[in-house]
């Protein structure tokens, strides 16, 4: 695969030619979550930000805001995901302008599909679009790599997600209220935070609900612990 | 009205010296002479008569029809040059359409009207074009909730829980304003519709006419469509009853 | 930047860093050094899928056309999504399941719906018939390969014409064909046989015998397809009582077998 190739850096001879944080993307090795719970969404994120292997920010912040009650969780390359956001971001404000009401979730997440499908061979981006809307209450949708959209009562990405489907499959359970679904997102992500290279820092948490935002972070040394062995 | 205008009547980009458009007034006019068109918010439900004037027996019926889909869920009908109103559908379609392909959600009715007044503002703003001869009815069933919405060839645009537009417009509102249409349910709605449009057709100027009807709501599970040919008919049946009715006892009390 | 060249993959070393390399272009050292060894290979023109759905299995019984497909879009080999309806109702009268990629999917389905939306519009009491639809989607699917960006999919259309069922089948070249049995990706190999032999012994199923046949081949599927999965939906589609997307169905498997003639198993 093209990105593979681009951070191994390795000179045709054979050798290495640089370190790989030389030339690698700026990307955002990523653990990031979001659980729809009545009422309100939680979205959660680590804060690690990579070139190749080397931490180019310890403390990056992935839950990026598009409006006041939608937000997104970033994972892939960043310059891609802070591209597409913004451009996100710029689009419902005005669209916000243009309607007298807050943008549906719905529509932020068509937003950010159209973009990611029509641009996806040239995009690195898989996306993680939560918040609440009158409509429909708290709402996650999930736009991975091709560009699609699904709607999703809990979801993960990123990299660091590979490591948790069983222990997400396995403890969330339809109905959970907010401080049940922190409490799972916080979990979750500190379970592949340590597994993960590409993951790692604090944990940054928002409780999206009709009230707006409201965020907290888990300091990289009071995560949960775990098995580590 | 000959003299009024005199002057600054040819162009829609000039102003009267007491502050008047009179291209704009004009185009009023050409709705004014058109068939009656009503639109009733009830609770759950918008209903739309129209009274289309037949002015030839060798028309199809249900030819030169006046209540459009715009959307699934949006609703249209039209007074005034009917070809005018065509091309009024046209953008609202395509405003739908892109806004579907955009957002993948239906166009909220609000946000629609809003385009479709600023399409047609548009048009009594500059010398080489004429306003649109026609008014346009928008409703919609989004959210549950029932939503109206009247434009002006002016451009001027508002929320409606009842209006009417066309011939006999004065008429028809004082009829829907004894109404309490926030009460009313979709069958009720058809029917004082109906009733409405056969109350003030002018069967001494105007012989012939077809009753088309159209309904979005709950009972359309949100989707603009025509009324039942069943539920029309047995509405106009009622219709014509009470209005036989009434001059009976007209007759009576003389 | 110098033009990425294509022969630089797959000739020999370059005499020395940045310098020519037998067969091809000459890189001008400084702007070669610029973008080191960044896209060498040239451009990947064609998308390559990256959520997908596996088989889906159409058939023809006595009164319409069944089509099914699970609900699992996959992500590689991680089953990611695991409730994406892949049948859909187009109108009263024609069904569509999709494979491949769900993403390209979404887009097909988003251009039928507005498509549906149009005609409807029209209101001319004319509706889309589901040969109209499958010849429009071979145009559609001959024509974005033909720009070397094909939509990544398998769609099989099924409906009523004219009193008659139709099913049909269309993939990413463009290729298409109609006939009573069909089946997409993994079940071209495992369903096409058994539906084939349970309808040339009877060609005139009854919806019952039809959904019953569906549901042992769907079982195959979800035994020998490491993309499948137990839960599909059935897009049931007949004159007399239109269409109906039924489902998520779950399928019951047996493992009896891994415990009968042990010392065979190995």
């Amino acid at each position: 695969m093209a990105v593979e190739q681009r951070i191994s850096g390795v000179n045709p001879m054979g050798g290495l030619l640089y370190p790989d944080w030389q030339h690698a993307e700026h990307s955002t090795g990523t653990s990031i979550m979001a659980c729809e719970f009545n009422g309100g969404v939680v979205i959660g994120a680590d804060s690690r930000s990579t070139t190749g292997a080397y931490v180019a920010n310890r403390v990056a912040d992935k839950l990026t805001k598009v409006t006041d009650y939608i937000y997104c969780c970033r994972s892939g390359s960043s310059a891609d995901t802070q591209a597409i956001s913004d451009i996100v971001n710029y689009h419902l404000a005005f669209h916000r302008m243009e309607l007298g009401t807050e943008p549906r979730v719905e529509t932020a997440a068509n937003v950010f599909r159209e973009l990611c499908y029509n641009y996806r061979d040239s995009l690195m981006a898989g996306i993680l679009v939560a918040g609440w809307d009158q409509y429909k209450g708290g709402q996650v949708y999930s736009v991975p790599l091709g560009g699609m959209c699904v709607r999703q009562p809990i979801s993960i990405g990123g990299s660091g997600s590979s490591y948790i489907y069983g222990y997400v499959d396995a403890n969330y359970k339809p109905g959970m209220d907010k401080e049940q679904c922190v409490e799972l997102v916080k979990n979750s992500l500190a379970l592949a935070m340590s597994r993960d290279g590409s993951s790692g820092g604090v944990i940054r948490i928002g409780v999206i609900t009709e009230n707006g935002i409201e965020r907290s972070v888990v300091m990289g040394d009071k995560l949960p612990k775990f098995y580590e062995g | 009205m000959s003299s009024i205008g005199t002057g600054y009547d040819l162009s829609a980009s000039q102003f009267s010296p007491d502050g008047r458009v009179f291209q704009v007034e004009y185009a009023q006019k050409a709705v004014e002479n058109s068939g009656t068109v009503l639109g009733l918010k009830g609770k759950d439900c918008v209903v739309f008569a129209v009274e289309k004037l037949v002015t030839s027996k060798l028309y199809e019926p249900f030819s030169n029809k006046r209540t459009f889909n715009v959307d699934q869920h949006i609703g249209l009908a039209v007074s005034g040059l009917i070809s005018d109103a065509r091309q009024i559908v046209e953008t609202a379609r395509l405003e739908a359409s892109n806004y579907r392909g955009q957002y993948g959600v239906g166009i909220p009715l609000k946000y629609l009207n809003d385009r479709l007044s600023m399409f047609m503002h548009a048009y009594t703003l500059y010398s080489a074009v004429r306003p649109y001869g026609c008014s346009a009815i928008l409703s919609s069933y989004e959210d549950n909730k029932p939503e109206m919405y009247m434009i002006d060839p002016s451009g001027v645009s508002h929320g409606y829980t009842g209006c009417a537009i066309g011939k006999a417009k004065q008429a028809a509102k004082t009829e829907i304003e004894k109404l309490k249409l926030s009460t009313l349910d979709h069958i009720s709605l058809v029917k004082e519709a109906a009733r409405i449009i056969y109350l003030v057709h002018d069967e001494l100027k105007d012989k012939q006419f077809e009753l088309e009807m159209s309904w979005v709501g709950e009972c359309t599970q949100g989707k603009h469509e025509k009324v039942p040919l069943n539920i029309k008919t047995e509405a106009e049946n009622a219709a014509r009853q009470i209005l036989a009715d009434d001059s009976d006892s007209d007759v009576d009390e003389i | 930047m110098s033009m990425p060249n294509k022969a630089d993959c797959f000739s020999s070393l370059p005499f020395w860093q940045n310098g020519p390399a037998p067969g091809a272009f000459y890189n001008f050292p400084g702007t070669a050094a610029s973008s080191s060894n960044y896209n060498d290979c040239g451009i990947q023109r064609t998308q390559t899928p990256m959520v997908t759905g596996s088989s889906v299995i159409g058939i023809q019984y006595k009164d319409g056309i069944i089509i099914a497909a699970d609900v699992l879009a996959s992500y590689g080999s991680l089953a990611r999504f695991r409730n994406c309806e892949r049948v859909m109702k187009v109108n009263d009268n024609i069904i569509l399941g999709a494979g491949g990629d769900y993403a390209d999917y979404q887009y097909l389905r988003s251009l039928i719906e507005q498509k549906i939306i149009d005609e409807k519009c029209l209101d001319d009491g004319f509706t889309l018939k589901p040969k109209s639809l499958h010849c429009w989607l071979t145009r559609v699917m001959y024509n974005k390969r033909s720009n070397f960006n094909p939509l990544w999919n398998n769609f099989i259309i099924g409906g009523i014409e004219d009193g008659k069922p139709f099913l049909g089948t269309v993939d990413k070249l463009g290729t298409a064909f109609s006939d009573p049995v069909i089946a997409t990706g993994y079940g071209a190999y495992l369903a096409t046989p058994i539906l084939t032999k349970a309808y040339d012994a009877n060609s005139q199923m009854t919806e019952e015998e039809a959904t019953n046949l569906i549901y042992k081949v769907m079982q195959v599927l979800f035994y020998r397809d490491a993309r499948s999965f137990p839960k599909y939906h059935l897009g049931v589609i007949s004159k007399e009582k239109g269409v109906e997307i039924r489902g998520p169905i779950e399928i019951e498997h047996n493992w009896e077998v891994s415990t009968m003639g042990r010392n065979q198993l190995r």
